[in-house]
């Protein structure tokens, strides 16, 4: 289990790129991390700031215990081998918190925007262009917003249940890829820890729902409890098909068998990969399950036309009733992640990850005669072809929003228990005879096979 | 569980409350509790002349003021014996029914609103800002006219003005109604959510005294318009759209929600009438206009308004300040059949939104 | 059915209940019957189960305080009745003593009497005997005295907040 891919692309990059490598290397030296003349890992950068922090540093001695924090800063400074890991771990968490926040703040302004243009409307339109800015002011204001517990709610649990939901739905960004290699950890049990980890969520709104000591909030958590659980059931046996297909669980292994023999000859995959090689093409039974899996998906992250745990207008505002300021918008982020973090698991197993599914635009980079400058844009391509699919699919699940009304709670578990459920039943059953029956073949006849 | 939905909650349309006892999101009983918007305007009206109790009316049912102004108006209007000049009766027509469909296309925009579609609602909005512009040209005012008064109307119509109606009534019809149809009502989670939903029986609905289109989406051929004509309803053509049942149970809240939709293409159709046939002359009694003092007797004047029949029952002692006024409010007997609906069958809390919803009550009128 | 005259209609209420009609004005400008008060729940329940009258639709109950009549203080109950099946109406008035206004409740046979009734207690004070749950409507439930008697004075404040008379 590597756990720090994304230190690799760093320091592939840096390799590649002749300063950026020298830079590494002198800063590690410097620092004491390495013997010159070895081969330096990107994170190393952060790992040396902070050894030369821990080791240039002195607490007062008027401060109680100032002998034991510099002995310890001491002792951390002295062992190197820690350094790296904490620095590629550190730029890990930077990037996906990073890009979680971003996203959201995007794709606020995104829902605004496409609702307001579906709605005959313009959406906001004064702070900076096209009310880019928007959102980010409005973030600012719940930053500044009094942060209101009610008298009698449970308090601790009531202060950290945002916390806990937003942490469930960034956990899960772990084993997921923005692109080729860019991933920040791939798990062995990457689709496995996606499905685990929601449960976390779930917990967190229980919590949120019932610390708050609102009926209507109770309500509301009684219902997302009844909601994710019976929806993890599709979603799961989606996985499942898909990893029975695939033969794994990790998501870039599920990734890269839709792109064949792209990535590396040495890997075995023998044929090139074309949008036919997608697990949507893969068997007849696939686009049904894909299906499937989008709209339990919506349930998932609680949008509309399942979006029964905050029906504003029924249960006012659903578990974050009582949340105001930064608790609130944390809830807010974690919704927005969570919506892109199910269309990226489509994406993943469905729809091909990063490969365009058209060969020459994804065999860019590839091959003995690729340059650094075709290496960078090749990566660009697949990190662009990776977010626009995914970000499409966020789109339709705004598009479905602001279209469809929210249907009610027994047609919901009627949907789930009596459509979805043996609808993905069949398909699983369906995929497993085809695979033994076709021996890998694709619905086109072209053979994922794997040597 | 005991619930107390309102007197703030998003989906009772203003300041109603409800104490609902729940199993789950079982609905087994509701208790409604009114009056948090009462200002007692029977009381107001005992204290000013006949003329200086018109805007009071308005804001009892905001949402349709010109119906209330014409019931007041014309029960005062029968009580002095006086003649309202033809023009003015056209004119009354064509407000009416405007200010009609304004109504109906809200309570279509705040069902999509209670159901969870929130797009219809702006669409609805989008629409209804246009007659609030006509109306605006008209009086003034975009909400609370005071436009109808004893004797006639306040201004006169101009020839711009109609050509703004004709321009509407040629851009909503049929155009813009079948886009709400396509967009809502034939929507397939809307159906499944208000079919079989909230079902009224006929004689249930009578006998709790609702009206308008609750009562014909319950299947009961009855509308003021028709069956007791008033100003110049009888000599214009139009049908009295009734539930039928189409999607499930005759009386359920897609009935009543479709019978609203149906009855905007009739008003229309009234309007464009209206429109044609409107004669050259004055647009009010100017006598009326300035002071009345109707004889001592007592009158009770129904119109067909956009949720039901607004009644007045108006009381003269001979002196120009009527004696007694009161208000026969349609959403008040609409509401009181809340309760029943959810003893008569097993609704979920989701339901019970839909229902409150689908009576489309306006909490001004309710409670006064 | 078919539509039948006011004076057809009274006809209609004598035949079954000769005492009941006490008083007929109909030279106004909507004429009305007034019925004794003692008889009020058996004519009300004639108007509704009688084929030729079907009166299913209680439109209207008003209460109306007289305190300065010759006959001495009254309060006026005005029901007015609708047929949704004959399409025609009538106007029943119920005269009842102003020190003790008592009638007997018709929520049972109009179920939309339960709320006009509840809304006529609260503003004019009648008592409706018979009613299963005869509390204020509109008023706030410790409200004192009944709003529409003509000799009502308003309240200087209710709970601490003031009266504002502009």
């Amino acid at each position: 289990m590597n756990l720090f891919v994304f230190t690799n692309f760093f320091a592939q990059t840096g390799k590649d790129l002749k300063n950026l490598g020298d830079y590494a290397e002198a800063a590690s030296t410097k620092w004491g991390l390495a013997e010159p003349g070895v081969y330096y890992e990107g994170g190393l950068f952060f790992a040396g700031l902070i050894k030369w922090l821990l080791s240039t540093t002195e607490v007062s001695s008027a401060l109680p215990f100032a002998g034991t924090v510099n002995g310890l800063m001491t002792s951390l400074a002295a062992d190197g081998s820690i350094f790296p890991e904490l620095g590629g771990l550190l730029i890990t968490i930077g990037v996906v918190f990073g890009f979680v926040n971003v996203f959201a703040i995007g794709a606020v302004w995104s829902e605004r925007k496409v609702s307001a243009h579906m709605q005959c409307r313009l959406g906001p339109m004064e702070v900076g262009p096209h009310g880019l800015l928007q959102t980010v002011a409005d973030g600012l204001k719940l930053l500044t917003k009094e942060d209101i517990i009610p008298r009698l709610a449970d308090k601790p649990l009531f202060a950290i249940a945002p916390a806990v939901v937003f942490a469930g739905v960034l956990m899960r960004f772990v084993p997921l890829p923005f692109g080729d290699k860019l991933i920040a950890s791939d798990l062995d049990l990457g689709l496995f820890f996606i499905a685990a980890v929601g449960a976390v969520e779930v917990l967190g709104v229980i919590m949120a729902g019932w610390a708050s000591n609102n009926k209507w909030s109770l309500f509301a958590t009684i219902r997302t409890a009844t909601q994710m659980v019976s929806y993890e059931i599709p979603i799961g046996i989606a996985f499942v098909t898909v990893i029975l297909c695939s033969g794994s669980f990790s998501l870039m292994e599920i990734v890269n068998q839709q792109g064949g023999s792209l990535l590396s000859a040495d890997d075995g995959y023998t044929y090139q990969g074309w949008v036919w090689h997608w697990n949507l093409f893969r068997n007849p039974f696939m686009p049904i399950l894909g299906i499937v899996y989008f709209i339990a998906s919506l349930a998932e992250c609680k949008r509309a036309p399942f979006d029964l745990p905050e029906a504003e207008s029924e249960l006012v505002s659903g578990f974050h009733t009582e949340y105001s300021g930064m608790r609130f918008a944390l809830f807010f982020l974690a919704e927005y992640a969570a919506m892109y973090l199910v269309a990226a698991v489509a994406v993943v197993i469905f729809l091909g990850g990063w490969w365009s599914g058209i060969y020459p635009l994804d065999a860019l980079g590839t091959g003995p005669d690729a340059t650094i400058y075709t290496k960078t844009l090749g990566l660009l391509v697949k990190v662009g072809v990776f977010l626009s699919k995914a970000f499409a699919l966020v789109f339709v699940q705004m598009w479905i929003r602001w279209t469809l009304p929210r249907i009610r709670l027994d047609q919901m578990m009627y949907v789930c228990w009596k459509v979805l459920l043996p609808i993905s039943l069949l398909c699983f059953v369906g995929s497993c005879l085809w695979e033994l029956v076709s021996g890998g073949a694709s619905v086109f006849g072209f053979g994922i096979v794997v040597e | 569980m005991l619930l107390n939905m309102g007197p703030q909650h998003p989906s009772t349309h203003g300041v109603f409350r409800v104490v609902v006892r729940t199993d789950g999101e079982l609905v087994l009983e509701s208790e409604s509790h009114i009056g948090y918007l009462h200002r007692c305007f029977e009381k107001c009206a005992e204290g000013n002349n006949y003329l200086q109790v018109v805007p009071y009316t308005d804001r009892m049912d905001y949402l349709c003021a010109m119906m209330n102004n014409w019931g007041y108006a014309a029960a005062v209007e029968d009580l002095a014996g006086i003649e309202v000049p033809e023009r003015a009766e056209y004119i009354r027509v064509i407000v009416a029914e405007l200010n009609r469909v304004a109504s109906h296309l809200l309570a279509f925009g705040t069902y999509g609103l209670d159901i969870g579609a929130i797009t219809p609602f702006l669409y609805a909005f989008r629409d209804r800002e246009r007659i609030l512009k006509i109306f605006e040209k008209l009086c003034g005012q975009r909400l609370n006219y005071s436009y109808v008064r004893v004797g006639g109307v306040t201004f006169d119509m101009t020839d711009e003005i109609l050509a703004d109606i004709e321009a509407f009534c040629d851009y909503f019809d049929p155009k813009i109604l079948d886009e709400y149809d396509n967009l809502l009502s034939y929507n397939g989670i809307f159906i499944s959510r208000t079919s079989n939903v909230g079902v009224i029986p006929a004689e249930l609905a009578v006998s709790y005294g609702v009206t308008g289109p609750s009562l014909r989406g319950s299947g009961v051929q009855r509308d003021l318009r028709r069956d007791a004509p008033y100003g110049i309803y009888d000599r214009l053509e139009f049908d009295v759209p009734v539930g039928s049942g189409e999607m499930g149970q005759l009386g359920d809240c897609w009935d009543r929600y479709m019978v609203r939709m149906r009855e905007m293409r009739q008003s229309i159709r009234l309007v464009r009438q209206a429109v044609k046939d409107i004669p050259e002359g004055p647009f009010c009694d100017k006598k009326a206009y300035r002071a009345v003092k109707p004889k001592a007797g007592e009158v009770y004047k129904r119109v067909e308004g956009a949720r039901g029949e607004v009644g007045f029952y108006v009381v003269s002692d001979g002196t120009n300040i009527p004696y007694r006024v009161k208000a026969r409010a349609p959403s008040f007997c609409n509401i009181s059949i809340l309760d029943k609906l959810t003893s008569l069958s097993n609704v979920m809390l989701a339901d019970l939104v839909a229902i409150i919803g689908s009576l489309d009550i306006v909490l001004g009128e309710v409670d006064r | 059915m078919a539509r039948l005259e006011i004076g057809q209609i009274i006809a209609v209420i004598k035949e079954k209940l000769p005492e009941a009609v006490v008083e007929e004005i109909l030279d106004g400008v909507d004429p009305f019957v007034v019925v004794k008060a003692e008889q009020w729940g058996e004519t009300a329940q004639l108007c509704r189960d009688d084929s030729r009258l079907g009166f299913d639709l209680l439109s209207c109950i008003s209460g109306v305080d007289y305190p300065e009549r010759e006959e001495g203080p009254e309060i006026e109950v005005i029901y007015h009745l609708d047929s949704t099946v004959n399409h025609h109406g009538i106007t029943i008035k119920v005269k009842l003593p102003r020190s003790d206004p008592r009638v007997a409740s018709v929520e049972e046979i109009w179920r939309t009497a339960d709320w006009h009734e509840r809304e006529t207690y609260d503003l004019v004070g009648v008592i409706f005997e018979g009613h299963h749950n005869l509390v204020r409507i509109l008023c706030a439930e410790d409200w004192v005295g009944h709003p529409l008697r003509k000799d009502y004075e308003p309240p200087d404040s209710f709970h601490g907040i003031k009266n504002v008379i502009y």
